[in-house]
């Protein structure tokens, strides 16, 4: 009997389809034809996404909502066209859709924003002080924690995280107790970039609506890897950046509910995100201009758009069961090497760290990239979580949509000969 | 599958088994001056304590955690340094920074720097010079909060 996954998986015939797509798959590394699986840090281009963003800036270029020539005129509609394409990928309009440089710039548009609420008569609805409590989780990304730290600092409210268990879970035990009525705004991430697992976003939305706080939902590993609907979530706030999307650098994505966004003061200011002007004051335009000051990357979001359309044309369902197939495939294989311990598990996308005792993770790294490998090793910008696991470092793989089962296998056999080349040091 | 050889030359035996023994590995306390050195790209971290006599470097100690390279690199600075001066301690460093940047270009002598040639192979690997280079920094910087410094 086919399982769920291979109902909705890719087939082996799909994956070489896809492969053609990804020039930078042709590369050879150290001898070796290029095995990438280091996706969750930045995905590879698709030639669908490299030639929109070439074809807009050979003959579309212009600067938007700016200016009356034709070519401003049509580049303004190309971009909002991208931002309504990217909004219906994620379940939202366009109005809620705000063009950011990447996730970290969104969270702490997010963050700026309500230290800015903190000290304005007109945006005072959402402001925050003494008393009022954030609270994010210990396995978050360092771009949802040091926002968060510094808007605390600067309006004197607290921190305070959900912790996790020995292997990285969000102790759901202690939410009640974490998030309470003085919770005004809770962050977290839905899928872990470390532990490649999903946070119980239901139940957490949930507790969050009971006591009337904000949710902030970090986006970047969930929306690669799922079909992702801010609706069904129920989210606040959501954000991802572009360029793990299979899209260009430096453009990224914050997701607000519309009446929030419009009750929010804006973090940068400057030109295209007002409407009149004086040498006193300024009157701000309405979402989501009032949060994109200055000249917009139009290319990049072109290329964007062209991501989630190609993303569209192989079906984020398909997607997401050959992303857990993977995923299941190095975590199961990775649990067979002696002396190996996989971070976290449960419902998994294609994305897996481990340790392999007593050798560190740059060593494992070297002797993979000796091979064309391409993996994470270091922190991946959770420190806290490595703390917590006893870890200072750990190797993480990740999957994509051109990822095939025999380059999973290479990686598998790479790591068994390097737990074997490394054993004197065990 | 056999490594590459600028693998094997990175990885080798020497360079394992001084990572795995880590001579001068212990307690830093009572060694003055000290340093603390952290990797951001990695977290790693080495604490890196001097024992002098005068100008002279008795005894160095250090504890942290670090890849085979950070860790053979803090060993084989341990034996290298012992019973020299400041200042000669200061260009051996300075020697030893140049070959590490200098990706693949330059060597260290066996004369100056005995077994330490083997860290030879990572200028190769720009990503990993700063493996190799953090006790170095360290004890840089240790010097640095000499006394007399
Ligand atoms: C879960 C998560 N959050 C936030 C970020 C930050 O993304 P960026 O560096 O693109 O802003 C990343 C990736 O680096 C991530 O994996």
């Amino acid at each position: 009997m086919p399982s769920e996954i291979e109902t909705v998986a890719l087939s082996e015939a799909d994956v070489a389809a896809i492969r053609a797509d990804f020039p930078i798959l042709a590369e050879r590394v150290n001898g070796h034809r290029l095995v990438y699986l280091d996706s969750a840090a930045t995905a590879q281009k698709p030639e669908a996404v490299l030639d929109a963003e070439r074809e807009f800036l050979i003959r579309r270029h212009a600067a938007v909502h700016r200016g009356a020539h034709t070519l401003a005129a049509e580049a303004t509609e190309e971009f909002e066209d991208a931002r309504a394409a990217v909004a219906d990928f994620i379940g939202a309009r366009a109005d809620e859709t705000v063009w950011t440089t990447n996730a970290t710039a969104a969270i702490n548009l997010i963050a700026y924003s309500l230290s800015n609420a903190s000290s304005s008569a007109e945006f005072g609805r959402l402001a925050l002080g003494p008393g009022d409590e954030i609270v994010t989780t210990e396995r978050e990304h360092h771009a949802n924690l040091i926002p968060w730290q510094q808007l605390a600092q600067r309006t004197g409210a607290t921190l305070r995280h959900l912790p996790v268990d020995d292997d990285g879970a969000l102790l759901l035990d202690e939410l009640d107790g974490v998030v309470g009525e003085r919770t005004r705004v809770l962050a977290f991430a839905h899928v872990s970039n470390v532990t490649g697992t999903l946070a119980p976003v239901s139940e957490l939305v949930a507790r969050a609506r009971a006591v009337g706080a904000l949710v902030v939902l970090d986006a970047c590993q969930a929306v690669p890897q799922l079909p992702f609907d801010v609706r069904a979530l129920d989210v606040d706030f959501a954000v991802f950046s572009g360029h793990k999307l299979y899209g260009p650098g430096g453009i990224g994505v914050l997701y607000g509910r519309r009446e929030l966004l419009e009750a929010m003061p804006p973090f940068l200011t400057g030109g295209s995100m007002i409407t009149t002007v004086t040498m006193e004051r300024a009157e701000f335009l309405p979402p989501p201009q009032r949060f994109e000051a200055g000249t917009q990357p139009v290319s990049q979001v072109v290329g964007l758009a062209a991501a989630v359309r190609y993303l569209r044309g192989i079906g984020m369902d398909r997607v997401a069961g050959h992303g857990r197939g993977l995923g299941e495939r190095m975590a199961s294989g990775l649990a067979e090497i002696p002396g190996v311990r996989v971070i976290g598990n449960g419902e998994r996308v294609g994305l897996v760290a481990f340790d392999l005792r007593g050798v560190h993770a740059h060593d494992v790294g070297q002797f993979l990239d000796d091979r064309g490998i391409a993996v994470r090793v270091g922190h991946h910008c959770a420190q806290p979580l490595h703390r917590r696991l006893g870890l200072t470092a750990s190797v993480r793989a990740s999957a994509a949509v051109h990822t095939t089962d025999c380059e999973v296998d290479a990686f598998l056999a790479a790591v068994a000969d390097a737990a074997e080349f490394f054993e004197r040091m065990r | 599958m056999t490594p590459s050889s600028d693998f094997a030359t990175l990885y080798q035996e020497l360079i394992l088994d001084h990572a795995g023994a880590g001579e001068g590995r212990g307690e830093t306390t009572g060694f003055q001056p000290q340093s603390h050195q952290v990797n951001p790209t990695c977290g790693d971290e080495i604490t890196l304590g001097v024992r002098l006599i005068g100008d002279r470097i008795d005894e160095v100690r250090w504890h942290g955690h670090g890849c085979a390279i950070s860790q053979a690199s803090a060993s084989l600075l341990t034996g290298l340094v012992a019973g020299s001066s400041i200042a000669e301690a200061r260009e051996l460093l300075a020697r030893f920074r140049e070959v590490m940047r200098s990706r693949g270009t330059l060597e260290l002598d066996e004369a100056t720097f005995g077994d330490a040639v083997a860290l030879n192979g990572v200028s190769r690997y720009v990503a990993r010079v700063k493996c190799a280079m953090l006790a170095w920094v360290a004890l840089e910087d240790a010097l640095d909060h000499a006394p007399d410094a």
